[in-house]
């Protein structure tokens, strides 16, 4: 039992349903940005996504053949690990299962790397089924390089540092390999759900 | 990028006692704690803070750690945001003596210790001071000489935190401290009295030959421009750690 704060009320908000708001997480109404450098500036015509490593044949595409492929324009909320949500936000992108469409891999573990050498590690379980995507429009506008523009990651139902910004390609390992968050003491799956915050959660 | 600080303690919640809070400007103050049971951390990391209403209600932030890992007692210097939820009743609220949750310390790249050498460029933008003066408390604390740049943005004089702090120690061996006053200057004022741009990071900061290492923090406009003017004028963007923080 947490000790009583003396003198807090709190503000809770009216307009929120705490139904969808994890446990330590508050509401914003802007869109904050965090990431651990500066923002990679690549130009369109040099842009490809690849997927690669222990995958039969591997894929890649240009920026216009991204562009081409099958796309949705989805409505989900988001979960930050330093405690904000954003509730209802819409993208539009590329499933992850239209892109693994043809992929044949045992591995079950999925790195995803970026411009400027981030990376994150997810359980190809977590990427599939209609969960993940690669997102290049935000609110109907092209995504801003500060929000992981031209194009990044979306894993809505994990912390959105999984939600990898200007993400280049999935690379499909055999074992679970952390990557640069998750080897700085943040939790190796990040479920918001189930506060796994840090990696002792 | 480079390789991080392994993990350390568990993270878990830690119930401290409030010693002291120190008026650091009219917009932010010390809050300092206690740190028997606290397990230690690196300059530049984080905590959360969680507070508990009556009925059960929490609402947690994260703050930086303004103290050095060797201070004898555990600071934050939290800015009152006037319509935020968590910093007005800190900043208004906590008195000393009154228990606070605190869990940590988080965060393993925006961290430095003396060993991991220099040159350092330090560019703080507002309150992203925070973090970068427990780097320069960590340094004073250790007798270090490392070559230490260290640029502050300021709306006005009054703004900057620490600035008796920053004043005194400016005289220690390879400590640099530079002010820029972004909206209004006392009266003979002659440091820099613009936004941070890629002129004054080249005067102030070492050369890129010497690959110094460079910590950003600030709001999040402030860190976008000062790191591209950074990779503009030559640093590689592994050696840039940014930390930045929204206006909620």
């Amino acid at each position: 039992m947490a000790p009583i704060s003396r003198g807090f009320h709190g503000r809770r908000r009216d307009d929120v349903d705490p139904a969808r708001v994890p446990p330590g997480q508050y509401v914003v109404n802007d869109f904050p940005v965090l990431s651990a450098g500066p923002t990679p500036r690549t130009p369109l015509d040099q842009w490809s996504f690849a997927i690669g490593g222990e995958v039969g044949g591997e894929a890649s595409w240009t920026w216009e053949q991204f562009l081409a492929l099958p796309s949705e324009t989805f409505t989900v909320d988001i979960h930050c690990v330093t405690k904000w949500s954003k509730l209802g936000t819409h993208w539009t992108g590329v499933s992850i299962d239209t892109l693994l469409e043809g992929v044949e891999t045992e591995a079950g573990y999925v790195t995803a790397w970026s411009d400027g050498g981030y990376t994150t590690n997810l359980s190809l379980a977590d990427l599939t089924a209609g969960r993940a995507w690669v997102v290049y429009d935000f609110d109907g506008e092209p995504l801003e390089a500060e929000h992981g523009g031209p194009a990044r990651l979306l894993v809505p139902h994990l912390y959105f540092w999984k939600s990898a910004k200007w993400v280049r390609g999935l690379r499909f390992t055999a074992a679970d390999e952390p990557g640069f968050w998750e080897q700085a003491g943040y939790n190796n799956h990040g479920d918001p759900w189930k506060e796994e915050r840090y990696w002792s959660d | 990028m480079e390789r991080l600080t392994p993990p350390g303690a568990p993270i878990v919640w830690h119930e401290l006692t409030v010693l002291e809070l120190v008026e650091e400007t009219a917009h932010a103050k010390t809050i300092v704690l206690d740190r028997s049971g606290w397990p230690g951390h690196v300059a530049g990391q984080h905590l959360d803070v969680r507070l508990t209403a009556e009925d059960g209600y929490q609402a947690e932030r994260s703050y930086s750690i303004a103290s050095a890992p060797e201070d004898e007692r555990l600071e934050l210097t939290v800015e009152r945001i006037d319509d935020g939820e968590v910093s007005p009743y800190l900043a208004d609220e906590l008195r000393s003596g009154d228990r606070l949750e605190v869990r940590g310390p988080v965060g393993g790249h925006f961290t430095w210790r003396v060993e991991d050498g220099g040159p350092l460029l330090l560019v703080a933008g507002g309150s992203g001071l925070v973090p970068l003066m427990a780097m320069i408390r960590h340094r004073a604390a250790r007798r270090a000489t490392i070559d230490t740049r260290l640029l502050a943005s300021s709306r006005t004089w009054d703004d900057l935190l620490y600035r008796d702090e920053l004043s005194r120690m400016s005289g220690e061996t390879g400590l640099t401290t530079q002010f820029t006053l972004t909206r209004a200057r006392p009266p003979g004022w002659s440091g820099f009295d613009r936004r941070v741009d890629a002129e004054m990071l080249t005067l102030v900061g070492p050369r890129v030959s010497e690959r110094p290492r460079i910590f950003v923090c600030g709001p999040t406009a402030f860190v976008e421009s000062v790191a591209d003017a950074l990779v503009g004028i030559g640093h590689p963007p592994g050696a840039i750690h940014a930390e930045r923080f929204g206006p909620s």
